[in-house]
């Protein structure tokens, strides 16, 4: 027997980034608010110092992450494969419980760029037809920059963003990114304190006639209240941080920044260990009626509720809606259908430069410590004449110190007494300089049902079919040149390199990034895209769907600061047009 | 008892370790007080939760040579990395309870595909164990504990080559290769990790390479670029070396 709950305005799947933001701007206009989590409770009383300092629980052994038992996808390079579980976390590693990927995130809060928006608009204008490979599938966001910018504003008062203005009001700033997009204020909070690599990093780069800045960063330099009143304590440079619960209350995730605050309204309430297994939808199949989940005690609940948000992370998110019968499913052999289409990732790659005589204490940190060059995303250099479309931000980072699996220079003992020598002599004398890359869509790189796999409630697994092809090769190749001008610049004692080979197949095994996008695009046409510039399905009006899934293609920004501005202009629409007058937002 | 120091030691504890009364005691889920006191048991008087008499000594035999003790630093037996490992196997590491464990398996997908084999890493240690041990008394008529420090290497090198066979000691899919790893990775681990989890005893690990554990607050050091931080290392239960 189902059981059913008291009905609520709007039900949130997921309680991550997006799902705390909807539910709290959703409670603010007045609604009945529930929010079901998948996962665990998890709050900052169970995460006090020392206990997040400690690298094998949090980082190996991911205490704080979605269990791969419970998660798990299929992947495969391409469609004549069989794809197999994710055994264990590899190339990604989503979040669960309250918080979501919130509560491990680096906290690297940075903006796309306007070009990033409409990237088939400027493909159009930049490149010559056939330069670029015939099976790209890229579009352009159906939201401008200029549409998002008071919210990508907002968000970043939420997260006490701290970084240097490039742009201010049309006006470059010296010290930021003079290729980000106008901000309409400053920063909130000025940068993170530089560690010794991302001022050799920034020193060589200006001389190289680069444009470093700060990393933008969601852990705070000084004190901050944001404005639903939360307050996050000034960064102490822990050095636990990504992949790591915040000891010190400093790093904006949905808990010290929104989930104090909605917790205390009447009108919202949640539930954790709460799996939502599908949407139900009206025997009309245009509006849904609620979901269904699966409680703590294992029973299957239905929630009644007028508006539904799927704010469950990328995948999740596309697995639901294929599970529900929302939106006609992609095909990649006829091109047709939307969800699971232009499914894509992102790239990485690195040089570490091996200096005996300095002391870089990589212990001393925050997440997002670093520099970085803008230099080569879209739009700021010509890649046209190098036959591919996309970018990278190229950075020093130090994003933490713990030991395990410390970097060691090139013919060091993988073990025995050469291996401890090696971690001896060279623990604290390295320094990166990394690229993370755009990653374009293509006709085959998709997401659909596995039709093997099951999760423990019984439900396929979501197969990820995914492999670079030779437009992110190339990029990488490209990168790697201008990588390694800066290493010769800095002048280690010796350094080793990880670049995309040029005949190289995605590794799901070591970890790139957990910036999975797209899936279930936003366009401007049900043709190519399952949601609207609102989010809000094409086919289903009452379903809204914040996350990764949006991008119609990732670009080298990571991706947060662009899902909360999404999640807040989505949410706009839903408080003041929708719940007037439910239906289609967008018409078809 | 008196234990006796550098490689007589290491010969003492490879030897008598079951020759000594032993308490079991399980060492997570204690107040963080009585976990401090028993965080760094003496290795000799540790009696193992998950290993058998046999498999134990084979941990202590290739954890010595994975990590061996000289001066630079200390060796995998004095920093109690096979307490780290036999306490991760018995939890829910070596149970495997948040990996993804359903059928079917295809143990000859690509290294690409990452990790797909139907084992634990409870079974997997079993059975490497066993293989090799198989494969040492085919080749020195001994058991791989019993054989001398250069031929341990020798062994544990053709293990991560993948030139043992394991099929042919009745383990057709687990690669020589597969155990290598998992067995490094996990010293290493144990060898680098808080002490809580059992290794890295006395912080010693962390001293030798110049890592400040549990500090974790840098606010006064964020400024100060190339200088050699000062302090030693704290554990997460407040240690201090
Ligand atoms: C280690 C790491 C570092 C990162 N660093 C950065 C960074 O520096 N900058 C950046 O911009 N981004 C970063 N990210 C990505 C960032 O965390 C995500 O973009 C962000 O958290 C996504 O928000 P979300 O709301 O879509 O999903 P999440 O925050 O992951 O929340 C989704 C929630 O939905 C729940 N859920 C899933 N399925 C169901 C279901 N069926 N029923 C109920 N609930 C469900 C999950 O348990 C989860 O709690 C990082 C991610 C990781 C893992």
């Amino acid at each position: 027997m189902t059981i059913v709950n008291d009905a609520v305005d709007a039900v949130i799947v997921g309680l991550g980034w997006t799902g705390s933001i909807m539910s709290i701007e959703l409670a603010k206009a007045g609604l009945k608010v529930r929010a079901l989590e998948s996962g665990p409770e998890r709050t900052n009383a169970e995460h006090v110092y020392p206990k997040p300092a400690d690298q094998l629980g949090y980082s190996v052994r991911q205490k704080v992450f979605a269990k791969a038992s419970k998660a798990a996808l299929t992947v495969r390079h391409d469609r004549s494969q069989t794809a197999l579980p994710t055994r264990r976390w590899g190339a990604f590693k989503p979040g669960d419980g309250v918080g979501g990927a919130g509560v491990h995130w680096t906290a690297v809060l940075i903006r796309p760029t306007p070009t990033d928006l409409k990237l088939k608009t400027f493909a159009d204008q930049a490149y010559k037809p056939g330069q670029l490979q015939d099976d790209l599938q890229i579009q352009d966001f159906p939201v401008s920059y200029d549409e998002l910018e008071p919210h990508f504003d907002f968000f970043e008062k939420v997260c006490g963003a701290s970084g240097a203005t490039g742009n201010l009001r049309g006006q470059i700033q010296p010290g930021g990114d003079p290729f980000e997009g106008p901000r309409s204020n400053p920063y909130p909070m000025p940068p993170l304190q530089d560690t010794l690599n991302t001022t050799m990093f920034a020193g060589v780069a200006k001389k190289m006639g680069y444009h470093p800045f700060p990393n933008p960063s969601a852990a705070v330099s000084g004190p901050w209240t944001n404005p639903y009143g939360v307050q996050l304590a000034p960064c102490n440079y822990c050095g636990f941080c990504s992949d790591y619960f915040c000891l010190n209350y400093s790093k904006a995730s949905p808990q010290t920044t929104i989930l104090d605050a909605v917790k205390r309204m009447p009108n919202f309430s949640y539930r954790t260990d709460s799996h939502v297994i599908r949407v139900d939808l009206h025997d009309d199949r245009k509006t849904a009626k609620g979901v269904t989940y699966i409680d703590d005690k294992g029973q299957e609940v239905f929630q009644p509720a007028n508006i539904v948000i799927l704010a469950s992370f990328q995948f999740n998110n596309v697995r639901l809606m294929l599970q529900s019968g929302i939106g006609a499913p992609y095909d990649p052999a006829t091109g047709e259908g939307v969800v699971g289409r232009n499914y894509a990732f992102l790239s990485n790659g690195n040089a570490t430069l091996f200096f005996k005589d300095k002391n870089f204490n990589p212990f001393v940190s925050a997440g997002p410590t670093g520099q970085m060059i803008n230099d080569f995303s879209p739009g700021t250099f010509d890649a046209a004449p190098f036959g591919f479309i996309g970018g990278a931000k190229l950075h020093s980072s130090q994003a933490g110190g713990a030991p395990i699996g410390m970097s060691l220079p090139a013919g060091t003992p993988s073990w025995g007494a050469g291996w401890k020598k090696g971690i001896k002599d060279w623990y604290g004398h390295s320094m990166k300089i990394s690229i993370t890359t755009t990653c374009m869509s293509y006709r085959d790189n998709y997401l659909d049902l596995d039709p093997t796999y099951k999760d423990p409630y019984g439900q396929p697994l979501l197969r990820m079919t995914f492999d670079w092809k030779q437009n992110e090769l190339k990029l990488q190749q490209f990168l790697r040149d201008k990588v390694l001008a800066i290493v010769k610049e800095l002048g280690p004692d010796s350094y080793t390199e990880s670049f995309l080979k040029p005949d190289a197949h995605w590794d799901t095994t070591s970890y790139i990034s957990t910036h999975n996008v797209g899936g279930a695009v936003m366009g401007d046409t049900p043709k190519d895209s399952a949601i609207n510039k609102y989010l809000q399905s094409w086919d289903v009006h009452n379903v809204f769907v914040p996350g990764g899934n949006a991008f119609p293609q990732n670009f080298q920004a990571n991706p947060t600061d662009m899902l909360g501005a999404l999640s807040y202009y989505s949410v706009k629409a839903i408080t003041e047009q929708y719940i007037k007058k439910p239906g289609p937002l967008v018409a078809a | 008892m008196a234990v006796p120091n550098g490689a007589s030691r290491r010969a003492f504890l490879m030897g008598s370790v079951f020759a000594l009364p032993v308490a079991a005691i399980g060492m997570r889920f204690l107040g963080a007080a009585e976990a401090a006191r028993l965080a760094a048991p003496a290795i000799e008087s540790y009696q193992p939760v998950f290993f058998a008499n046999d498999e134990w000594r084979f941990i202590l035999a290739a954890c010595d040579r994975l990590i061996p003790a000289d001066d630079v630093g200390p060796g995998a037996l004095e920093a109690n990395v096979p307490v780290f490992i036999d306490q991760e196997l018995n939890g829910s590491y070596g149970k495997a309870d948040n990996w993804y464990m359903q059928g079917p398996f295809d143990p000859n997908a690509p290294a690409l595909m990452g990790y797909q084999l139907p084992y634990t890493p409870q079974e997997l240690y079993r059975r490497g164990i066993r293989a090799v041990d198989a494969y040492a008394r085919q080749t020195y008529q001994k058991p791989f504990t019993d054989l001398d420090a250069k031929t341990r290497d020798d062994v544990l090198t053709k293990l991560q080559r993948n030139q043992i066979d394991f099929a042919a000691f009745e383990e057709p899919v687990l690669k020589a290769s597969a155990f290598f790893g998992f067995l490094l990775t996990n010293t290493q681990e144990g060898y680098l990790s808080d002490p809580m989890y059992g290794g890295n005893r006395g912080m010693e690990a962390w001293k030798m390479i110049g890592f400040p554990g549990a500090r974790a607050s840098f606010l006064e050091w964020i400024g100060q670029h190339n200088v050699k931080y000062p302090l030693g290392p704290v554990s997460v239960l407040g240690e201090r070396a």
